[in-house]
């Protein structure tokens, strides 16, 4: 016999009153999780995106939407550029390096991105499999995109034009084949998500069939195209400080524009960030209530116990015991309820994950306990232990003869 | 064994009660009789030292216990009294046995199982050891209340009006078993009544 199985058979005495205090409970804990961990997953993964890119050069529209298409991949571009204009910035001394971007495609929703060695590299991507794309239709594929797709060195496919719709439109078929030649080892950056292309392959796919006479498409290096050529983005990293502003200025008689990734990313964080906040608040009143809820329910177990309370103290239970037991019981319903809101915030964390890899090819795979739910948990603990004093203060000062008389 | 002396009670704004002096021997039965108002349940409280008289002095195998402190009181009252009520009542959340065995848990006087089991099974109630107390019938409860106060071997046993509810013939059996499990512990008993059915079973007996 311990005071635990005592605890633990008072609680499940009352199956329903347990179940609403620790369900409250579990949705608060739950929400807060989830926010916490959904808040780290999501920065942590957005900065090792941007990884040291300062700007990123595209077509006049919105810088916000200029970084989500081109450096997440979450959204479409603004527009093409010019390479000939976009050459005039990319030689400026304070870009230190300039990796190209062309797409329009995309094969079973994955985009194939026309760009070269510099982009992979930036990463720090290595290769699983194969080698780097080198020749026009040849791709290298990142390692989600393998996985789902089920591409494999040697396959080929065709595109579909478009940025992430589905293949159904037969009419946005494009011929040309594509063939991999490497597959990318995990890097957990944007390039999982890709297919790798020489930009010459975006251009051979979109151009007229009478242009493909003149064109030169045996460099790889884009910035040695010729002048007709367009571009999707250029992401730009600066060589030394002060260069937005120069760089910008030089912009202004262009259709193209320059998007600081710094500036842009704290906005979306902060949108994102009111959003969390907002769900944790409501989060924070569910957890108030259900201290609420879980202080009644053992004030009024407390009082419909009387006479169990007493009997025990006949059968030789100290006060000390009675204190003891009520706040066991306290404090057993908190650790329940906080183990549940964390198995919640997992199965949360896992179907947002699936929904935002279908959606936005970006899953979310960390689900180890934050120090910030160590934290957490001691909230609980300690908020659970305020709510059981009361009752087990009454408990404490009952008056056994008359509780037993009375009875 | 056991020693009263200038017993006197006072409720907080209520009625005040002094009780005769009286001792009783070891396995000794002895029948408190008295109309209600006469204090016998207050009288049995502060034997139990669920109650602090205003004055007097109770000596139960030589420990006067007005003068324990609280807690050296609760942990006395688990080992050395058995108390059954009026009305049985239990710790509803837990079955039968566990009943009986919390009681050696809170007062930390070690009680085998089996002896709980052996006194149920005295009793015929052993086949309900493992249900809840709500399951079983109103004398089945109080079987297995009279076993709880035993069980666990105390030098008293105190019973409140055990016959008050029952007919003749079950007043009768109550009394037989708890006059028999005294026995078998070697406990003073006494019963505190107003069932004058019970005058002719006792020798020794005091009237409030």
């Amino acid at each position: 016999m311990r005071l635990l199985k005592i605890s633990w058979s008072n609680i499940k005495h009352k199956p329903l009153n347990t179940l609403l205090s620790i369900v409250l409970l579990a949705f608060g804990i739950g929400i807060i999780s989830m926010m916490l961990l959904l808040k780290a997953q999501i920065s942590e993964k957005f900065d090792r995106n941007i990884k040291d890119i300062d700007f990123v050069l595209a077509a006049k529209g919105s810088p916000l939407q200029s970084m989500l298409a081109n450096i997440y991949h979450v959204d479409v571009p603004t527009g093409n550029i010019k390479v000939s204009e976009a050459k005039r910035i990319i030689k400026n001394p304070m870009v230190a390096e300039a990796i190209p971007l062309a797409y329009g495609d995309n094969y079973e929703k994955y985009r194939i991105v026309g760009t070269n060695e510099k982009y992979p590299n930036h990463y720090g991507c290595t290769l699983a499999e194969g080698n780097l794309f080198a020749a026009p239709f040849e791709v290298t594929i990142g390692s989600s995109v393998a996985r789902e797709t089920g591409l494999k060195l040697g396959s080929t496919f065709t595109s579909v034009h478009g940025y992430d719709n589905a293949a159904e439109d037969t009419d946005a078929h494009h011929h040309q084949l594509f063939t991999v030649v490497g597959i990318f080892a995990r890097s957990n950056s944007v390039i999982d998500n890709l297919i790798l292309t020489p930009v010459e392959t975006t251009w051979m796919v979109h151009e007229h069939p009478e242009e493909t006479a003149t064109g030169d498409s045996t460099s790889v290096d884009s910035t040695h195209v010729e002048p007709e050529r367009e571009m999707t983005a250029y992401l730009i990293k600066k060589r030394n400080k002060g260069a937005f502003g120069m760089l910008s200025k030089q912009t202004e008689d262009t259709t193209m524009q320059l998007a600081n990734v710094a500036v842009e990313n704290s906005r979306l964080m902060n949108n994102f960030g009111l959003g969390l906040s907002t769900i944790t608040a409501i989060a924070v009143v569910i957890m108030v209530i259900s201290f609420i809820s879980i202080f009644i329910s053992l004030f009024n177990s407390m009082r419909e116990r009387r006479y169990e309370l007493a009997l025990m103290r006949t059968m030789g239970g100290t006060r000390a015991t009675l204190f003891a037991l009520i706040i066991q019981e306290g404090l057993l319903l908190v650790s329940i309820g906080y183990a549940v809101g964390l198995l919640l915030s997992r199965t949360g964390l896992l179907v947002l994950s699936k929904f935002m890899e279908e959606s936005f090819h970006y899953g979310l795979d960390n689900l180890a306990i934050t120090t910030q739910e160590l934290a957490l948990l001691g909230l609980t603990l300690f908020v659970g232990l305020l709510a059981s004093v009361i009752p087990a203060w009454q408990a404490l000062k009952i008056d056994i003869s008359k509780t037993l008389t009375n009875a | 064994m056991i020693d009263v002396r200038g017993l006197t009670f006072q409720y907080p704004s209520g009625p005040s009660f002094s009780f005769p002096d009286f001792s009783c021997a070891s396995k000794e039965h002895v029948l408190v009789l008295g109309q209600s108002g006469k204090g016998k349940t207050t009288l049995l409280h502060l034997l139990a030292g669920m109650l602090r008289p205003t004055a007097g002095n109770i000596l139960i195998q030589n420990t006067d216990i007005t003068k324990l402190s609280n807690r050296e009181l609760d942990k006395f009252r688990g080992r050395e009294i058995g108390i059954i009520f009026q009305t049985a009542h239990f710790v509803d959340s837990i079955n039968v046995i566990d009943n009986l065995m919390l009681s050696p848990f809170l007062s930390g006087k070690k009680t085998p199982l089996e002896d709980a089991m052996a006194v149920l099974e005295r009793l015929s109630v052993a086949h309900k050891a493992k249900e809840k107390p709500a399951s079983l019938s109103v004398g089945e409860q109080q079987r297995c209340a009279i076993a709880r106060a035993v069980f666990h071997k105390p030098s008293l046993i105190l019973a409140d009006e055990p016959t008050s509810a029952l007919d003749d013939k079950n007043a009768d059996q109550v009394i037989d078993m708890l006059e028999e499990q005294a026995q078998q512990t070697g406990a003073t008993l006494i019963i505190v009544t107003h069932d004058k059915r019970l005058k002719d079973r006792f020798q020794k007996q005091i009237t409030l």
